[in-house]
C-alpha cells in the first residue's frame, strides 16, 4: 500500500465524487417524480394510462440497468437519438428509478390499513377525498422506509455508468488502475468514497424514517 | 431494406451464440445463489446468538456488502482473489461466483436473521415446553416459520443477482451481453440497426426469467397478508 | 316516536357462495334504540355494515327515511353522512389532531363552515369531558379517550341513525363505563335512534327499547328490551343470556 499513490490520485476522485454526487442527485429527484406520477395513475387506475404505468414498473424493475444504459447509448443514436453519456446515466436512472420508487410509494398506499379506510367511508368519503385526507398522508409516510432504501440502492447503481465511460467515481478508479497499475490503492480509496457519501446518508435516512413514523403514527 | 437489422440473430450461429452466453450467465447466477443461501443462512442464524463480537462481525461484513457497489465488488474479486490466493489462472467467473456469492450470504444472513426474531416469543417457548433442545426448536419451529416468512424477500433477491450478472462483461466474462457486443462489432457494416436488435433481445431475455419470478414474490407475499 | 327511519325487507346477504345473513326483516323508528344481539359469528358486524353500505348485498331491500336506497357507491356516500358508524378498533386518523379528527368530514365533505363546525365540535369535546385533549394527537389518548372521541366524530356529522358495532370490545374494563355512558346520553338526552351491537348484557338490558337476537344470520327474536332480558321467548336466546352470565 503506496499511500503517495493515494494522495496523487485524491483530485481526480474528488472530482468522480462531485459527479456521483451530481448524478445520483438527479437521477433520484427525477425518479421521485416520476414516482408519485405512476404511483398515483396506478392508484386511481387512470384508463389506459393506468396499466401503461403498471407495464412501465414492470418491465424496469425486471431488467439490468447495463442493459437499459446500453439501449440509450449505443442503439438509440441508430435511430437517430442521440444524448450525451451523462444525459445517457440520468435518464437511465430516472427510467429504473421511477419505476423502483413508484413501487415504494404503491407499497404505502397499499399498507394504509382497511380499517382506516372503513372509517373514512363511514364518514361519507369519496374515492378521492378517502385519497386525499387518509391514503396519501398515511401512505406517504408508510413508502418512506422503501424510497430511503430505493436512495441507497440508486446512488449505488450509478457505478454502473463507468460503463459508458462517465468519469463517476468508479469509472475514475478504473481508469487510474488502468493507467497505473495499482489496484490497492485505488480500490481501497474508491470503497472508503462511497462509505463517505453511504454511511452518514443511511444514518440520516434512518433519522429521517423514525421523525415521519412518529410525526404520522406516534410509535 | 434490404439489409434489416433483425436479420443479424440468424446470421451465422448468433442466436445459438447468445443462447450460449445466456447458460453462462444463468449458472454463475444459480451457483452464486446456492453459496450465498447457504452462508447466508448459517451467517443469519448465527446473527441470532448472543456472542457480541460474533454479532459485530457479523454486522460488520453486512454492511460492507450494504455500502461497496456490486461493480465495485467484482473488481475487488478481480484483483483482490489472485493476490490473496496466490492464483493466476482463476476464470472470471469464478470470481464472479465468489463476489456475487459472498454478496447473497450478506444480504440473505439479513432476512433469515429478521425472520427468526420474527417468529413469536410463545412459538418458540412452546417449542421448549415440549422439551426440545436449541438445535431442534430452530430445525422444527424457527427455521420452517421464517422460510415461509421470507421466500418472497429470497425470491427478489434472487431476480437481483440475475440483474446483476449483466456486470459479469466488465471483468471478460462471456456472458450473454459480451457476446452480444461482439456480434454487433463483426456486423456493425452489414447491419447498422443491429444493436438494437441484439440488445432488444438481451433485454427480453432478461425480463423473461426475471418478471416471473417478481410475480410469483408478489402473489406469495399478498397471500401472506391476508 | 312513530316515525319510520329504517325499514329494512328480505335481506339476505352472501360471502361469495356462503350466505351470512337469511331473510332479515325489522323496522327501526326515530328515537329506537335497537340492540342487536347473537353469538359471535352469528352474523351482527355483517348487517351493520350492510346498512351503512360497507357490505352489499344480494337480495331485499333498504328504506331510509322514506326512500328506497339505491345501492350505489355514490348514494351511499350521501347516506353515510347521515349515519354515523362507530366500530370496535377505534379508528381516528392517526396524523390528525383530535379536533382535526372531528372537523375534517363536516368540512370537508359536508362544506359547512369551518369556524362553526369547530365550535360545536369543542362543545361536543366538552360534553363527553375531553375539551382538554382538542389539540392532542390519538396517540396521547387512551383507548377509552380515543373511542369517545369517534364517537364524537360521528356525531359532528348530525346522523340521524347511529350505528355501534362492540365499540367497547377493546377497552379495559374500566374504560368501559365512561363510553358506555356517552351512548345512554346520547339516547335519552338527544333521543338519537340507534342500532347497538354489544356483549355488556347490564348495559344492553338498560338501554334496549328493543332487542334483535340473531344466531346463524337469521333473526330468531325480535322483542321490547325489557320482555327480552326478563323472559326471553326463544330457548336459542335463553340459552345465549346463560352463556353470558346474565
Ligand atoms: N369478509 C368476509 N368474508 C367472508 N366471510 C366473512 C367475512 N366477514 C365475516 N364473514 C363470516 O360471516 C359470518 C358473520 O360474521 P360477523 O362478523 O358478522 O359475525 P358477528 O356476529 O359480528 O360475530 P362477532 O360477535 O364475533 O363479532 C361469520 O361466519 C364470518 O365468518
Ligand atoms: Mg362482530
Amino acid at each position: 500500500m503506496d499511500w503517495a499513490v493515494i494522495q496523487q490520485s485524491l483530485p481526480e476522485f474528488a472530482k468522480g465524487f462531485q459527479l456521483t454526487l451530481w448524478l445520483s442527485a438527479s437521477g433520484i429527484a427525477g425518479a421521485l417524480v416520476v414516482g408519485v406520477v405512476v404511483s398515483l395513475l396506478r392508484y386511481f387506475q387512470v384508463p389506459v394510462l393506468g396499466r401503461l404505468s403498471g407495464a412501465y414498473v414492470e418491465v424496469a424493475r425486471n431488467t439490468p440497468l447495463l442493459i437499459q444504459l446500453f439501449f440509450l447509448y449505443y442503439a438509440f443514436p441508430v435511430l437517430g437519438l442521440k444524448f450525451s453519456a451523462a444525459t445517457c446515466g440520468i435518464i437511465g436512472l430516472v427510467f429504473l428509478g421511477g419505476a423502483y420508487m413508484a413501487e415504494g410509494f404503491t407499497g404505502g398506499f397499499n399498507g394504509v390499513s382497511q380499517t382506516q379506510v372503513e372509517s373514512g367511508r363511514a364518514l361519507g368519503m369519496n374515492q378521492w377525498q378517502l385519497a386525499r385526507y387518509v391514503v396519501l398522508p398515511q401512505g406517504l409516510a408508510l413508502s418512506v422506509p422503501a424510497l430511503a432504501a430505493n436512495v441507497i440502492f440508486l446512488i449505488k447503481e450509478t457505478s454502473i455508468f463507468s460503463v459508458i465511460a462517465i468519469p463517476e467515481l468508479t469509472n475514475t478508479a478504473l481508469d487510474l488502475i488502468g493507467l497505473y497499475y495499482r489496484s490497492n490503492e485505488y480500490l481501497l480509496v474508491l470503497v472508503v468514497a462511497y462509505a463517505i457519501i453511504l454511511i452518514p446518508l443511511s444514518l440520516l435516512l434512518t433519522w429521517l424514517e423514525r421523525r415521519v413514523r412518529y410525526a404520522t403514527f406516534g410509535d | 431494406m434490404p439489409h434489416s437489422g433483425i436479420n443479424v440473430l440468424f446470421e451465422g450461429h448468433n442466436l445459438v451464440r447468445l443462447l450460449g452466453g445466456l447458460w453462462t450467465t444463468v449458472w454463475i447466477a444459480a451457483l452464486a445463489l446456492v453459496l450465498g443461501l447457504s452462508l447466508g443462512a448459517l451467517l443469519g442464524a448465527l446473527r441470532t446468538l448472543k456472542n457480541p463480537v460474533l454479532r459485530l462481525g457479523l454486522r460488520l461484513y453486512l454492511e460492507f456488502f450494504r455500502i461497496v457497489p456490486t461493480v465495485v465488488l467484482l473488481f475487488l474479486a478481480y484483483y483482490l482473489v489472485p493476490e490473496l490466493f496466490h492464483v493466476d489462472s482463476l476464470p472470471g467467473s469464478w470470481m464472479a461466483v465468489i463476489a456475487f456469492g459472498l454478496w447473497v450470504a450478506a444480504e440473505f444472513s439479513d432476512i433469515v436473521r429478521g425472520a427468526l426474531l420474527s417468529v413469536p416469543v410463545h412459538q418458540r417457548e412452546s417449542g421448549l415446553a415440549l422439551g426440545m433442545n436449541r438445535w431442534q426448536l430452530f430445525r422444527y419451529v424457527l427455521l420452517p416459520q421464517a422460510l415461509k416468512l421470507e421466500l418472497p424477500a429470497t425470491i427478489n433477491l434472487a431476480t437481483r443477482v440475475i440483474k446483476t450478472t449483466s456486470l459479469l462483461m466488465l471483468i471478460s466474462v462471456m456472458d450473454v451481453i459480451n457476446i452480444g457486443q461482439q456480434i454487433i462489432e463483426a456486423n456493425n457494416t452489414t447491419y447498422r440497426t443491429g444493436v438494437f436488435w441484439v440488445y432488444g433481445v438481451i433485454f427480453i431475455f432478461y425480463f423473461v426469467v426475471d418478471y416471473p419470478l417478481s410475480r410469483w414474490a408478489q402473489r406469495l407475499a399478498a397471500q401472506q397478508k391476508v | 316516536m312513530e316515525t319510520e327511519i329504517l325499514k329494512v325487507t328480505h335481506l339476505n346477504k352472501f360471502y361469495g357462495a356462503r350466505q351470512v345473513l337469511f331473510d332479515v326483516n325489522f323496522t327501526l323508528h326515530q328515537g329506537e334504540v335497537l340492540t342487536l344481539l347473537g353469538p359471535s359469528g352469528s352474523g351482527k358486524s355483517t348487517l351493520l355494515r350492510t346498512l351503512n353500505g360497507l357490505e352489499a348485498f344480494q337480495a331485499g331491500t333498504l328504506t331510509f327515511n322514506g326512500q328506497p336506497v339505491v345501492a350505489d357507491e355514490a348514494h351511499w356516500q350521501k347516506l353515510r353522512q347521515k349515519i354515523g358508524m362507530v366500530f370496535q378498533s377505534y379508528d381516528l386518523f392517526p396524523n390528525l389532531t383530535v379536533l382535526e379528527n372531528i372537523t375534517l368530514a363536516p368540512v370537508k365533505i359536508q362544506g359547512r363552515s369551518a369556524a362553526t363546525v369547530q365550535a360545536e365540535a369543542l362543545a361536543l369535546l366538552e360534553r363527553v369531558g375531553l375539551s382538554a385533549y382538542a389539540k392532542a394527537y390519538p396517540r396521547e389518548l387512551s383507548g377509552g379517550q380515543k373511542q369517545r372521541i369517534a364517537i364524537v366524530r360521528a356525531l359532528a356529522l348530525h346522523p340521524e341513525l347511529m350505528l355501534f358495532d362492540e365499540v367497547t370490545a377493546s377497552l379495559d374494563p374500566e374504560m368501559v363505563r365512561g363510553v358506555l355512558e356517552i351512548i345512554k346520553q346520547l339516547s335519552q338526552e338527544a333521543a338519537m335512534t340507534m342500532i347497538i351491537v354489544t356483549h355488556e348484557m347490564n348495559f344492553a338490558a338498560q338501554i334496549a327499547d328493543r332487542v334483535l337476537f340473531l344466531a346463524d344470520g337469521k333473526i330468531v327474536e325480535d322483542t321490547p328490551g325489557q320482555q327480552f332480558f326478563a323472559q326471553p321467548q326463544t330457548q336459542r336466546a335463553q340459552e345465549f343470556l346463560d352463556s353470558m352470565d346474565f
